[in-house]
């Protein structure tokens, strides 16, 4: 599959927004003053909304954009754009009731939480859900998803945290930091899994039941119905060289992970450091993302010469 | 509702016959020219008289090859929306752009609503689903809705365009729901199948297998014996005793 | 629910349905042009019409496309840059016709034969030629020298039809088809029409063909042949199925010359030839009085095996005889011939029976009495229901002829042609060669100010027609009719350029082309043609070819060659003529012709070619276009269409004649008849007589319908000529009898290749270069959805066929080590091109192909210059040469059959290496950009197609909407 700039951008950006929101939501992040309110919900907002306008970049008609609300009893797409508005407006609630009222309620939170998990799954669960992309339709797929956004939400929080210079108010009194090591050690070893695995038994469907031709043998494509790409190829014939994507999964591993881990282990009080390890760890996501999209085989390829 | 109709009413298809299926692209081009000016948006070419140039089609064929030397085999395949039962297309589309007609289960886009996801398309094995580049909405094959119940059309014209127009009657048009109709029975005499069965879409279109052909060789021992042994002195002993036979 | 509020089942197609006839290829479709307003909104088949009965192919239905072409010419124009520069100026139609007078009329007035009017993908030869004849010129020919003259040829000197669209297998009643070298053929739509019915009853089809796509994917049997060897192949299976007494004996005592008595009497003058009575009749010996009586006496029963003395000496056998000696001989057994043709000979022995069971097994019976033309009553007709098909698979080699020859005696020898499940012809054929006129053109016939005696084409029957001074020297530019190509009877486009260059056998003043993309795809060695048309006289700094006048509706590649353009319009602009007097839509149970009419009306300046050459024609005073003032006797062609008469009472139409419209075939002209035409639907046609439509060159009901039709003014019944006196005669020329002698070096070629029997001979190319240095055959096939070069400015033509890979068999890819997208030089003895290829299993082993015509030279077509089809679309033209190596006798032969001169674009040999594509691959040799002539309109980046059509239908709709609820 072709990786558009647009929804690596909204699947980091607004996976990033909501990670962080579901840790502030359950408490892990305290902002010591209304000025720290602010500049949470600006980055949670801003970040899922980021996505979300960059997502609708990816529309041939974003002004009708709104339509995609409606189909939630079947759509994955549209319980996304559902649950990114819902979680979009508690979260702001949250964040503006805090202002207010000057105290974050613990239930509001847990939500709030709540509500992020459940996008980042549907986000998640609009590229798991399709059957015709082996590489996606995977259990471990929103796992990944979820943990990547999770992990990123964590350093930003700690970063956060360092630049306020608060202390920790995660749980069992572990710091952030270390809840940041954990979050990525354990995304980094779900996606290594689904990475060795994710589809790696194909589709199930081969040039040969896409014709229904295989009781004559092997199938092979000798002439495409067009000599030019359409859009079909353009979107979906897109293929990385194997060697190429290794190369660009150690380094989104370095980015996402190992980069991170080394400023999270070993400079835990470095604001400055963790606003980078975050930083780096959203460009590996995003290159991790990029191979997400790149590795994937759709089987419409299958009758343009490809064999899964 | 994106919901699929638990039921349609007629399950309206193409049946296409691998066997006689010549590759002329006849079905092709007769698809893109009724569809640019009729349902939705004109099926849209960018660089038409450029480097790559490309469109949306609803109907492509493609040609693939089996077997080696002698045996090769060519088939010409061409490949529009199947109108699956299950349609997958159907119920990803965030907009209830995509539906399913409870009528005669024609999968259809309403293009007012679409906003151009392209999540359909992806969901879609088959590959059926293009994006109209200029207008930024799905296009697919609309069985062509806006022929077979058209009272503009004589009768023998409400078929789709592709139909209308194969050279070779490859394609097939009618109601696989109704295991009497002309297009079901040939299904079954010809032992008419779907494509990626395994994706569990249900597709409605069929397809009939190419016939297999028969031995190359045929040993024929009286008439390659004879052909061995007769000389020119048999064959005028023949000849003498053949017109003998002849009346008159 | 869904919300399909706005789907409407019932559009309105279109205010208006106007129907003419498709012209995206010469097939000639009836198609109904669905208009909205001025826009066309939809293109399909025409039900009615008995050429496509509905259907239409991808051509057809991208009609649109082609008709809206931004490379449509916009205005006429006057070369002012140097030839080959593009450099143009839009002049008025007044100027350019003054200018083409001011040219041609001195020529006239001289010597016609300076003017050559070569004619290419036309319809309208019944006037091109007569034209031609008016002027004076024998240099007249339109372009099916390089097409397929070898199989029009021999099926009119063999069965007095050919097969192209002249004839159709019976799809009703074959009980087994079979198909040599056929990728589309002309006749398109029907042939796949026929497919399709032999798969609905069952009836298998067998495809003899060196590369298994299209037609030969759906035969149930495909027999990847060597290319250049069908003719051993035929003749191993005649030789099978004569042995084996698989022949219609009857058949061929009837209706053919099987039974006619040949003079054995060898060395002597008459060695070879028909004996024959006073009266000329060729004879026969009577089996039931044993006497020699004419072929034609009724009630007799002709021997098939006998021998008399004749006065001259020597003796006379049936010619039957000598086709038992040629065809049972060792030489033609499938043993013998199987490492050739790479056809083994088990499959041969297969093909041979079927053929055979088909034939006598599965017998068809008419029950209708019918009348043959000696007057005797037969009470059924009898069929073999086994039909073929050929095209220029086996056309397009210098051994095609003979080829030919071959397959339609194998299908004579099992009876099969114009009997119920065989072969048909389509009315006016059979029309034998002696029927056809002789070319005029001798020397003595043309002359200043003066019409040529005859048509400058027409069928030659001993070397004593031949149009050659008394030294030999071929009077016509294209030594058409002359040694080099005795039987050329469709001339020989594909040199007229290489002999007017070289001013050999003489120059021309003005090169007058039409609808012929000369200066790319047609010729063969492109880049050389190219040169000729530039290359100046170093000594007077005029081109070799001194002037060009060309029409052509689009930018092709050959406009830049051209000193004026003549532009014409599109096909739906104006009327044409689908002539009897030319190529007609006939079919077998019917006769037919059509029209074409302007459906939309040009919005350039630009006009319908054959108003502007009845223009030209008047303007120089010529006979039959100028009445006795000189004053141009036709309006238009619409004019010339409706009140030309060829004799008294025909005319280029044959349908709604006579004053009130009612008479068929013959009948005064009538003034509405274009207006019929166009409400019957563009055609007109009338089924033969049930009792007429088998056996038709012998059927005397069939002969008197063709006299009522005026095909021929008097019964002409035709024998099939299995023997070939033809040949004979210019067989006894090179063996020095007769008074019109070849040149001695031709000599021996001529008795080889000129047999009365066909016989097979290896390929030019292939005998003429090293099989080891060049053991590759390399070869072109149509793409259906492309017509020669004009289908590349159609944008949705082109996203199907953009650029076309060499495919090259699995073994070949394999020991090259190449896959798909991988690059190779090919190179033959005369050129080298690198090329993209791609692998398939469906081909010959030593066979490579590609598509014919798909590379374009970049600039023309109004195409981007880095369009795929000049990066990375080829032709294999540059590796095919006119003229075959050096043989070392100090002379180059041409690279064509020796018969026809029909060019052998498939004996080309080839060589290939892998190449090393670099990072910007793109074809070899990469020409450069041609300019485009001038005012020609932007290439829009997005087309929309039916964009106002459908805001039309938009409000028409909200207006009824808005009528209704006002209501
Ligand atoms: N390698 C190879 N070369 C081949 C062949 C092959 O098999 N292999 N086949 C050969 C054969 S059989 C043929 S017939 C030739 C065909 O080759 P050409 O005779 O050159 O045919 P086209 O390329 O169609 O070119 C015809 C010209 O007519 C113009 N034209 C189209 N429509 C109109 C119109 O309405 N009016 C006018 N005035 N002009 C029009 C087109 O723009 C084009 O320039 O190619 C030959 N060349
Ligand atoms: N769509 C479309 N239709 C056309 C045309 C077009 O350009 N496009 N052109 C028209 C013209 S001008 C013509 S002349 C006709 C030509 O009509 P065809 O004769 O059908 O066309 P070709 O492509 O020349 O086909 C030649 C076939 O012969 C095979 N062949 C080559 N050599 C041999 C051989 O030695 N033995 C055998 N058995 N087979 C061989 C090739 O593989 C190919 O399949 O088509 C006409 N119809
Ligand atoms: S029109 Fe018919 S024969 Fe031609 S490609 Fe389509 S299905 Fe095949
Ligand atoms: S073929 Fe594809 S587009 Fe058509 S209904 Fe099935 S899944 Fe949907
Ligand atoms: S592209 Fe249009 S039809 Fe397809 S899923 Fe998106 S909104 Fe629905
Ligand atoms: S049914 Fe209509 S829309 Fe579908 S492929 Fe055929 S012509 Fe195109
Ligand atoms: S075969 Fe196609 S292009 Fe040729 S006349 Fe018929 S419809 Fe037109
Ligand atoms: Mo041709």
């Amino acid at each position: 599959m072709r990786p558009a700039a647009s929804l690596i951008i909204f699947t980091t950006l607004s996976g990033l927004g909501l990670g962080l929101a579901a840790l502030i939501g359950l408490g892990y992040l305290e902002a010591k003053s209304s000025q720290w309110i602010i500049i949470h919900a600006a980055m949670c907002l801003g970040l899922i909304g980021a996505g979300i306008i960059s997502s609708t970049v990816h529309l041939g008609h974003p002004e009708r954009a709104w339509r995609a609300l409606s189909q939630w009893r079947s759509s994955w797409l549209s319980r996304e754009g559902v649950m990114a508005g819902l979680t979009t407006i508690v979260l702001a609630g949250y964040f503006l009731d805090q202002l207010y009222s000057g105290v974050a309620r613990p239930w509001l939170g847990i939500i709030v939480s709540i509500l992020s998990l459940i996008t980042i799954y549907t986000t998640a669960m609009i590229y798991a859900s399709l059957k015709t992309i082996a590489r996606w339709h995977h259990v471990l797929t929103p796992v990944v998803f979820v943990l990547l956004a999770l992990a990123g939400g964590c350093l930003l929080a700690a970063a956060l945290q360092a630049l306020a210079g608060t202390a920790s108010t995660a749980p069992l009194d572990v710091p952030l930091t270390q809840w940041g090591i954990g979050l990525i050690a354990l995304a980094s070893l779900v996606k290594i899994i689904w990475w060795v695995n994710a589809g790696k038994n194909g589709s199930g469907s081969t040039p040969e039941s896409a014709t229904g031709l295989g009781g004559l043998g092997e199938v092979r494509m000798i002439m495409p119905p067009h000599t030019e790409e359409n859009w079909l190829q353009h979107e979906m014939g897109f293929v990385v060289a194997r060697k190429h994507a290794a190369r660009l999964a150690i380094i989104a591993f370095i980015l996402a992970a190992i980069l991170p881990l080394l400023v999270l282990g070993l400079y835990p009080q470095s604001a400055a450091l963790l606003i980078l390890a975050a930083a780096i760890h959203l460009a590996g996501v995003m290159m991790e993302r990029w191979l997400f999209f790149a590795e994937a085989k759709h089987t419409v390829t299958l009758y343009y010469g490809d064999r899964h | 509702m994106t919901c699929l109709p638990s039921a349609t009413e007629k399950k309206l298809g193409l049946v296409i016959d691998l066997d006689i299926c010549v590759g002329c692209q006849a079905c092709v081009v007769n698809c893109k020219e009724w569809n640019t000016a009729g349902y939705g948006a004109p099926l849209a070419d960018i660089n038409p008289y450029g480097d790559n140039p490309s469109g949306a089609w609803l109907n492509r064929v493609h040609a693939f090859e089996t077997g080696k030397g002698a045996d090769a085999r060519v088939v010409h395949f061409p490949k529009s929306c199947l109108h699956c039962e299950d349609a997958p297309c159907v119920t990803v589309c965030p907009t209830g752009a995509s539906y399913k007609r409870e009528e005669d289960g024609i999968v259809l886009v309403n293009e007012d609503s679409c906003i151009g996801c392209g999540l359909c398309a992806w969901s879609c094995p088959y590959g059926a689903r293009e994006m109209d580049p200029a207008e930024g909405v799905m296009k697919k094959c609309t069985l062509c809705v806006d022929r077979i119940y058209n009272e503009h059309l004589a009768e023998e014209d409400r078929v789709p365009a592709c139909v209308r127009t194969c050279p070779t009657s490859a394609r097939h048009f009618g109601d696989l729901g109704d295991p009497d109709s002309d297009v079901s029975q040939l299904v079954a005499a010809r032992g008419g199948y779907d494509l990626m069965p395994e994706q569990n879409t249900k597709p409605v279109n069929k397809y009939l297998p190419p016939r297999p052909r028969p031995r190359h060789e045929i040993e024929d021992v009286d008439l390659v014996s004879m052909a061995k042994k007769t000389t020119p002195k048999g064959f005028w002993k023949w000849l003498d005793q053949a017109l003998d036979q002849l009346p008159g | 629910m869904p919300d399909d509020k706005n789907l409407n089942l019932s559009p309105k197609p279109s205010d208006r349905i106007a129907k003419t006839t498709c012209y995206m290829c010469a097939c000639r479709c009836g198609i109904n042009v669905h208009m909205k307003g001025d826009e066309i909104r939809y293109i399909e088949g025409n039900r009615d019409h008995p050429v496509n009965q509905g259907v239409l192919c991808a051509k057809g239905s991208a009609g649109i496309m082609q008709h809206l072409s931004p490379a449509r010419l916009r205005s006429p124009l006057k070369r002012v840059g140097k030839r080959g520069e593009g450099k143009f100026a839009p002049i008025s139609w007044e100027e350019a016709m003054e200018m083409a007078t001011s040219w041609l009329k001195p020529i006239r007035e001289n010597d016609p034969k300076k003017l050559a009017f070569f004619t290419g993908r036309d319809q309208s030869q019944a006037l091109t030629g007569w034209w031609a004849q008016q002027f004076g010129t024998p240099n007249f020919a339109a372009h099916g020298g390089f097409c397929s003259v070898n199989m029009a040829a021999a099926g009119i000197y063999t069965i007095g039809g050919a097969f192209w669209e002249f004839g159709s297998p019976d799809w009703d009643r074959t009980e087994l088809f079979l198909m040599f070298g056929v990728a589309e053929d002309h006749d398109s739509n029907p042939l796949k029409m026929g497919l399709g019915k032999l798969k609905e009853r069952g009836i298998r089809t067998v495809s003899i063909n060196p590369v298994q796509t299209g037609y030969s994917a759906v035969a149930d049997d495909w027999v990847g042949i060597t290319p250049g060897t069908d003719g051993l192949l035929i003749m191993s299976l005649i030789h099978v199925l004569m042995k084996t007494g698989q022949i219609d004996l009857d058949y061929l005592m009837r209706y053919t010359n099987a039974p006619w008595l040949v003079i054995r009497n060898p060395g002597q003058a008459d060695d070879g030839l028909f004996l024959r009575d006073k009266d000329n009749k060729p004879q026969v010996i009577d089996s039931k009085t044993g006497k020699t009586v004419a072929f034609d006496t009724a009630g007799i029963r002709p021997q098939l095996k006998a021998e008399i003395k004749v006065k001259s000496g020597g003796v006379a056998t049936p010619s039957f005889m000598l086709m038992v000696d040629e065809w049972l001989d060792e030489t033609y057994t499938p043993e013998a011939t199987e490492a050739r043709t790479g056809v083994s000979a088990s499959r041969v022995y297969g093909l041979a029976k079927s053929i055979a069971d088909a034939a006598f097994s599965r017998e068809v019976v008419i029950n209708e009495p019918w009348v043959d033309w000696k007057g005797e009553r037969h009470e059924t007709m009898i069929g073999r229901p086994v039909s073929m098909h050929a095209m220029r698979g086996i056309s397009a080699h210098s051994n095609g002829f003979q080829t030919c020859r071959a397959l339609h005696i194998l299908q004579i020898l099992i009876g099969s042609v114009e009997s119920p499940g065989g072969f048909r012809f389509k009315p006016p054929y059979p029309k034998p060669a002696h029927i056809h006129p002789r070319p005029a053109g001798k020397a003595d016939q043309v002359k200043a100010n003066t019409p040529l005696a005859g048509a400058p084409l027409g069928y030659v029957l001993s070397p004593d027609d031949l149009l050659v001074d008394a030294d030999g020297t071929p009077s016509r530019i294209d030594k058409a009719y002359s040694w080099d190509a005795p039987l050329s009877a469709h001339g020989l486009m594909h040199m007229v350029i290489s002999n007017a260059y070289a001013g050999d056998p003489y120059t021309v003043d003005v090169l007058f082309m039409y609808m012929a993309n000369m200066a790319w795809n047609s010729s063969m060695n492109t880049r050389g043609v190219i040169d000729m048309l530039t290359e100046t006289d170093p000594e007077t700094g005029e081109y070799r070819i001194p002037k060009i006048i060309y029409s052509d509706a689009y930018s092709s590649e050959m406009v830049a060659y051209a000193d004026l353009i003549l532009p014409d319009t599109t096909y739906l602009e104006r009327h044409d003529c689908i002539s009897l007097l030319d190529r007609p839509i006939c079919e077998p149970d019917a006769v037919a012709d059509a029209i074409r009419w302007p459906v939309v009306e040009p919005d350039r300046d630009v006009r319908g070619f054959q108003s502007v050459l009845l223009d030209l024609g008047a303007r120089l005073g010529l006979p039959g276009m100028v009445d006795d003032d000189g004053k141009p006797l036709y309006a238009d062609y619409a004019d010339y269409m409706t009140n030309h008469q060829r004799k008294p009472g025909i005319g280029p139409l044959a349908g709604f004649r006579g004053s009130d419209g009612t008479a068929a075939g013959r009948g005064a002209p009538n003034t509405n008849q274009i207006q019929q035409y166009i409400e019957n639907g563009g055609f007109w046609s009338e089924e033969l007589p049930e009792n007429a439509r088998f056996f038709k060159m012998a059927n005397s009901h069939y002969q008197d319908f063709a006299v009522r039709m005026g095909f021929f003014d008097k019964p002409e019944p035709y024998v099939f000529q299995i023997y070939s006196e033809e040949l004979q005669k210019f067989k006894l020329a090179a063996e020095g009898h007769g008074k019109v002698q070849p040149p001695d070096h031709m000599r021996d070629q001529i008795k080889t290749c000129f047999t009365p029997l066909p016989v097979w001979y290896e390929p030019f190319e292939g005998s003429a270069v090293d099989a080891k240095t060049y053991p590759i055959h390399a070869l072109t096939q149509r793409p259906m959805a492309m017509y020669h070069s004009w289908g590349s400015q159609n944008p949705w033509l082109r996203q199907i066929h953009g650029h076309n890979p060499l495919f090259i068999p699995g073994n070949l890819a394999r020991s090259l080590d190449v896959t798909d997208g991988d690059w190779v030089w090919v190179e033959s003895h005369h050129g080298k091109i690198k090329v993209p290829v791609a692998v398939m299993e469906g081909i010959n082993p030593n066979t490579v192909w590609t598509w014919n015509a798909i590379g374009k030279r970049r600039g023309a077509w109004q195409l981007d210059k880095d369009a795929p089809e000049s990066r990375k679309g080829f032709l294999l033209n540059h590796l095919i040469h006119e003229l075959l190596p050096m043989k070392g006798d100090g002379l180059r032969w041409a690279n064509s059959d020796p018969i026809t001169g029909q060019a052998a674009w498939y004996d080309l040999k080839v060589n290939i290496t892998k190449a090393d594509a670099g990072d910007h691959p793109v074809i070899e040799p990469d020409f450069p950009v041609i300019a485009a002539p001038p005012d020609m309109p932007e290439r829009p980046d997005v087309l929309r197609y039916g964009d106002t059509i459908i805001a039309q239908e938009l409000a028409q709709e909200i207006a009824q909407n808005k009528k209704g609820e006002s209501q």
